[in-house]
């Protein structure tokens, strides 16, 4: 199978990380709970407009000062000032997602507007063994579906052995998995980003500069993403590491097998959320169960996080203390398939599901954030940036799936408020995309470029 | 935007439909196609910009309920003014990223005997695009809250004209000129729809403080009412 890997620069088997849900926070929910808050989402306007992602958490508070008087009386009241903290907090949060998916986004394009390197052929994933190079259009297709079935059951299988492990708490072997998957990203890929860019301005570099650079980088990166450091900051790694990812897949994908691939990794999101029995389901309820947040450095969240004690919930730290997150729970997952040991370097895939549903009993209020998976930001990457790769050139095609991808976002949320549990990011962004990308491709492009000939407006 | 988007997208697919059945060869016959598409566009983002006033009608309704005074945080002027600006922006930026792009590349303008000032006559019309599509969204959702359905009309016609304008485009003075005299006019009215008026003009500019000479007391139970 390395055969399929016939690339110039070196390149093995990319992180692979997935993470394709979107979280809410809900913390922990006593049975009686569930009934008002089940009564709470009934009360919840149909339409509401302002897009609400913020957490349960202040529904929970109220809730648990409710509970003790057992009084429903104040019910409706306290809902309402739920609802409308919900809102406040909401709106600001929803702006809060917009910003960092659309610099990603902005990154993404940038990369393939400007450096060659990204839209060049030079071999494919052994994901996708399949080759789209057949003269006829129905072995194309049939390539690049039996690439996707292959793309997705690695998925599928690497997403079971990460619940899997999850469970059975071996800790130490998902850290070292995300650790190494992240140093690599961190410091392999950055160093071809920054070599290609550089070869693209005809900039000269000598080594011991590119060292530092990237060795200064790839440290803070790997501090901040998996111990401590500056909110901003981390976000900011997780930005431009879902940004090189998304670089990669564009790459490394075949045209046609990309598009069946975004489609299929959105049911599976869907299924594998919201299935009783699915994989992320499970991750995200054993998560709830054991009140620990899920894997950190995998989500990128929008607002500071308090410490969460692993040990013991209710005394944790709950001074506003802003720090981000606990070193006991990051990492990004690695995977090490023996069958490719024999490749100099490690191939590391991450199939990582990550619904951060972080229990926080503890929530002050200030800052609450929504929390958005990185497989989220480099799906919809991969899908504005194979737009304006492929797109003849065309920057309506790339905007209009913009705009999709961000309303998809939008009614994502939207629903977030609405059902207040853990919810797939992907299907209805990608499928705005999807259908966007397809249709200003081939209706919209003609009708404004032949008005644009003229000088019409319309 | 996704709602103009949307129009945009049934309207290219209803002109791709009547291209793909007519004759290709027939360019006098591709051009109307043109205009009766450039028309269809026109009419159905306004039917868009409807539907959209629709939806945040109802949306500010439920703002309203839950709000703390009963009234929601934004206002309908305020949801009219960013949903004109955002139908601009797109139209705007569908209309004009392509020129720009190509902007940036060598080449020559008018090379072929088209006029040379392609590029600035384009960011002209662009600008006044946008500012339009604003003020047309002010004073729609206007009529529409008011129920004055002649400034609706009056709202379409000037995008039906608008546009038309365009369509004598290498001859710019008859193009540009009277698209920025509606722009200039369409202003003012969406400017007085909004509330606007000459006093507000010269307070606005002779930069009054207000309150200044008022003591205001506040209850310690109540907000204080704003201004």
């Amino acid at each position: 199978m390395l055969t399929f890997m016939n690339n110039s620069d070196s390149e093995e088997e990319p992180c692979n990380e997935r993470t394709s849900l979107m979280s809410a926070e809900s913390p922990p929910v006593p049975s009686y709970q569930d009934g008002l808050q089940a009564s709470e989402a009934g009360e919840v306007q149909a339409h509401r407009k302002r897009r609400t992602g913020s957490s349960r958490s202040p529904n929970n508070v109220a809730d648990g000062d409710m509970s003790d008087s057992g009084v429903p009386v104040r019910e409706s009241a306290s809902e309402n000032e739920e609802e409308e903290l919900t809102l406040k907090y909401g709106a600001k949060h929803v702006i809060m997602l917009f910003v960092p998916v659309t610099l990603c986004m902005i990154v993404v394009v940038a990369t393939i507007k400007s450096v060659r390197f990204y839209t060049e052929k030079n071999g494919q994933l052994i994901y996708t063994p399949f080759s789209e190079d057949t003269p006829s259009v129905g072995q194309r297709l049939l390539n690049s579906v039996l690439n996707t079935i292959i793309m997705i059951s690695v998925i599928v299988v690497m997403t079971v052995f990460l619940v899997l492990l999850y469970k059975y708490r071996c800790y130490k072997f998902i850290h070292g998995w995300l650790i190494l998957s992240s140093l690599m990203l961190l410091f392999l890929f950055t160093y071809i980003y920054l070599g290609e860019v550089l070869k693209t301005y005809n900039v000269a570099m000598d080594y011991p500069t590119l060292f530092l650079v990237i060795w200064n980088f790839g440290a803070v990166g790997m501090i901040c993403i998996h111990w401590k450091g500056p909110l901003q900051l981390q976000q900011a790694y997780l930005i431009m590491i879902s940004a090189l990812m998304a670089l990669v897949f564009i790459k490394y994908l075949p045209e046609w097998s990309a598009w069946v691939i975004l489609g299929a990794i959105s049911i599976y999101d869907l299924m594998a959320v919201l299935c009783p029995k699915g994989p992320l389901r499970m991750l995200v309820e054993t998560a709830q169960e054991r009140n620990e947040p899920i894997f950190p450095a995998l989500i990128y969240s929008s607002a500071m996080m308090w410490t969460v004690g692993m040990a013991k919930p209710d005394t944790a730290a709950r001074g506003p203390s802003q720090q981000t997150w606990d070193a006991a729970e990051d990492g990004r997952e690695n995977h090490r398939n023996p069958s490719h040991a024999d490749s100099r370097m490690s191939e590391t895939r991450n199939p990582v599901p990550t619904r951060p549903i972080t229990s926080f009993e503890e929530l002050e209020e200030e800052e609450r954030g929504v929390k958005l998976g990185l497989g989220d930001f480099i799906f919809y990457s991969v899908l504005v940036g194979k737009a304006a790769a492929t797109g003849s050139g065309d920057w309506n095609t790339t905007l209009a799936c913009f705009v999709a991808i961000l309303i998809g976002l939008c009614l994502t949320l939207l629903l977030l408020a609405v059902f207040k549990k853990a919810l797939p990011a992907l299907p209805i962004s990608i499928t705005f995309g999807l259908v966007f990308y397809f249709s200003t491709d081939n209706l919209v492009r003609p009708f404004m470029d032949t008005l644009a000939s003229h000088q019409l407006y319309i | 935007a996704f709602f103009w988007l949307v129009s945009l997208l049934l309207a290219s697919l209803i002109w791709f439909i009547s291209v793909q059945l007519s004759d290709r060869e027939d360019a006098k016959l591709q051009y109307s196609l043109l205009v009766f598409g450039a028309a269809v566009s026109v009419l159905l983002q306004e039917a868009f910009r409807f539907a959209y006033f629709k939806l945040l009608k109802k949306a500010d309704e439920g703002l309203a309920m839950i709000g703390e005074d009963g009234r929601s945080p934004i206002s309908l002027r305020q949801m009219a003014y960013v949903s004109g600006l955002s139908f601009g922006i797109i139209s705007g930026a569908f209309s004009f990223i392509n020129v720009l792009a190509d902007s940036i590349g060598p080449g020559t303008v008018g090379i072929h005997g088209d006029s040379p000032y392609y590029f600035i006559t384009s960011a002209f019309l662009t600008m006044a695009l946008v500012l339009l599509h604003t003020f047309w969204g002010v004073i729609f959702f206007d009529a529409c809250e008011k129920r004055r359905y002649w400034c609706l009309g009056l709202v379409v016609a000037s995008h039906l004209l608008a546009s038309g304008l365009t369509f004598l485009n290498p001859w710019y003075e008859a193009s540009l000129v009277p698209i920025f005299i509606l722009t200039f006019c369409t202003g003012l009215w969406s400017f007085f729809t909004a509330g606007g008026s000459f006093r507000n003009i010269l307070k606005c500019l002779s930069c009054e403080q207000e309150g200044d000479h008022r003591v205001t007391m506040y209850s310690a139970l109540q907000v204080p009412c704003e201004d």
